[in-house]
């Protein structure tokens, strides 16, 4: 109760940032037609929808990270925090109360993301389905990216390393944008070892509806997701100690 | 029966000792200031007392439980409305409330009820659907001490609850806090001579975290023989030197 209260509040918070709204749903979908706009107009095949919508949705979730993360450590930077640690609420009430409400908007940007292809030619089938699902071990990184972010950085830090660094990460070594295997060498290996590669191809391997080479980038992001989400607790749970 | 008692509460940070072995206590229904200049410790005791931080030493009982040992009960009988705004920005007032009561577990009716009992002794029916951030440092506040008090607290601390706010708004805010007097404990911390002589029951006078002298404006008065608070202030505090 007291947590979906909380939960409840920070939605709200993000909700009501035109900002958050018009880069969480508007940008992808805006890339998504620029990339396609492009597509169009070269001989090359670089930006095929079916290829380039599960990529921008991965990309898409980065700004999943910089909304938590600037929701958290505004927070932090105001006395509200320290208010609300005076009240019963409980380590796992404010953890899950941040996480929570962002799981659904993320699933909302994906769905947007998928719909708003299917003008531009998507391939319609159920295999979309399997796509928004399965999409939640990324979407959980990504949070958990956020709140360990968010418990570390101050509100300016965050926006340069989650708004600039981070979502240029992900992009670079994700593989939407360029493949990496025209680059190669340490940038290839280095993108292996990043969640991100993964995430992507793993989504592009549920949109096609093969199960199989989903699975085999399943563990990385899984691994990833607990890692990071270890890390966002004791980070956050200590900050919140040090009051 | 007291409210508060610190019996040698103790904070230590690396090389400087914020607060020194400090023993007070605090009636029930009674308004107990904490008076000193910048870093005298004050905002420092609050934060034990509400248990945002753990003393290195000593312990104080807020309501009869020990803020070391028992600080889960000692959160559920506290109200705190602390030194900067404290409001979510992008929720309205009314939001605001509906947050901490639902914090604290008030069903509905009851969140309904405390809105409607609060705007009416606050006058915050003119702000309840405005967005929190855009209101002015003195609504900010006055919102802020509402969200302290609408949990019910047996225990209400202030901390310089007027600072930064134009000469109206502060004299709107003691009004506020008068109306409050005898019904809870109020604990507030100020660095204003005139706003502890006005609104309190008794005063303890803090310098580089040690107490240096605890009782009502007329008892301290007497004590330095001086015929104005603010110069007792300066007397007890060059005296502490």
């Amino acid at each position: 109760m007291r947590m979906m209260t909380f939960a409840k509040r920070c939605a709200k918070e993000l909700l009501r940032d035109p900002i958050n709204v018009a880069f969480g749903l508007g940008f992808p979908v805006v890339l998504l037609y620029l990339l396609s706009a492009i597509q169009a107009n070269i001989p090359a095949s670089l930006y095929e929808i079916d290829t380039l919508t599960p990529g921008i949705t991965v990309f898409a979730l980065a700004f999943m990270t910089l909304f938590s993360a600037t929701l958290i450590a505004k927070d932090r930077e105001s006395a509200f925090l320290q208010r609300l640690y005076t009240t019963p609420l409980t380590g796992i009430d404010f953890i899950m109360g941040y996480m929570l409400p962002i799981l659904p908007m993320a699933f909302v940007q994906i769905a947007i993301c998928y719909l708003a292809a299917i003008p531009l030619g998507l391939t319609v089938s159920s295999h979309i389905l399997f796509a928004i699902v399965g999409i939640l071990p990324i979407a959980v990184f990504n949070i958990a990216l956020g709140l360990l972010c968010g418990s570390l950085l101050g509100v300016k830090q965050v926006g340069g390393i989650c708004g600039a660094l981070l979502t240029n990460l992900s992009a670079w070594f994700s593989g939407v944008w360029f493949d990496l295997n025209l680059v190669g060498g340490t940038f290839k290996k280095a993108a292996n070892v990043l969640p991100f590669v993964h995430a992507a191809e793993m989504e592009k391997a549920l949109f096609s509806g093969d199960i199989e080479t989903a699975a085999s980038h399943l563990l990385p992001i899984v691994l990833y997701a607990i890692l990071i989400s270890v890390a966002a607790v004791y980070c956050f749970l200590r900050q919140m100690k040090r009051q | 029966m007291q409210a508060v008692k610190t019996t040698e509460l103790v904070k230590q940070y690396k090389n400087l000792t914020a607060v020194d072995k400090l023993c007070f206590e605090i009636e029930k229904g009674e308004l107990f200031s904490l008076l000193g200049v910048n870093g005298a410790g004050k905002t420092t005791t609050i934060k034990m007392l509400t248990c945002l931080t753990k003393p290195s030493g000593g312990d104080a009982y807020v309501g009869g439980y020990s803020i070391t040992k028992e600080p889960e009960q000692v959160k559920k009988l506290i109200g705190v409305s602390p030194q900067e705004t404290a409001v979510a920005p992008n929720l309205s007032v009314k939001e605001n409330l509906e947050l901490i009561c639902g914090i604290h577990g008030f069903s509905k009716e009851k969140t309904k009820a405390k809105i409607r009992e609060l705007s009416e002794q606050i006058s915050l029916d003119q702000v309840l659907e405005r967005r929190a951030g855009k209101l002015s440092g003195g609504w900010q506040r006055r919102v802020s001490i509402v969200m302290a008090l609408i949990s019910e607290p047996e225990i209400l601390f202030l901390d310089e609850p007027t600072l930064g706010l134009d000469v109206l708004a502060r004299y709107e805010l003691w009004e506020v806090i008068r109306s409050l007097k005898g019904k809870i404990t109020i604990v507030l911390t100020t660095h204003y001579m005139e706003e502890a002589e006005a609104l309190s029951d008794r005063i303890g006078i803090m310098k580089n975290g040690r107490l240096l002298a605890v009782g009502t404006v007329e008892e301290l008065n007497q004590r330095t023989g001086m015929d104005h608070f603010e110069k007792t202030f300066v007397s007890l505090v060059k005296e502490g030197e």
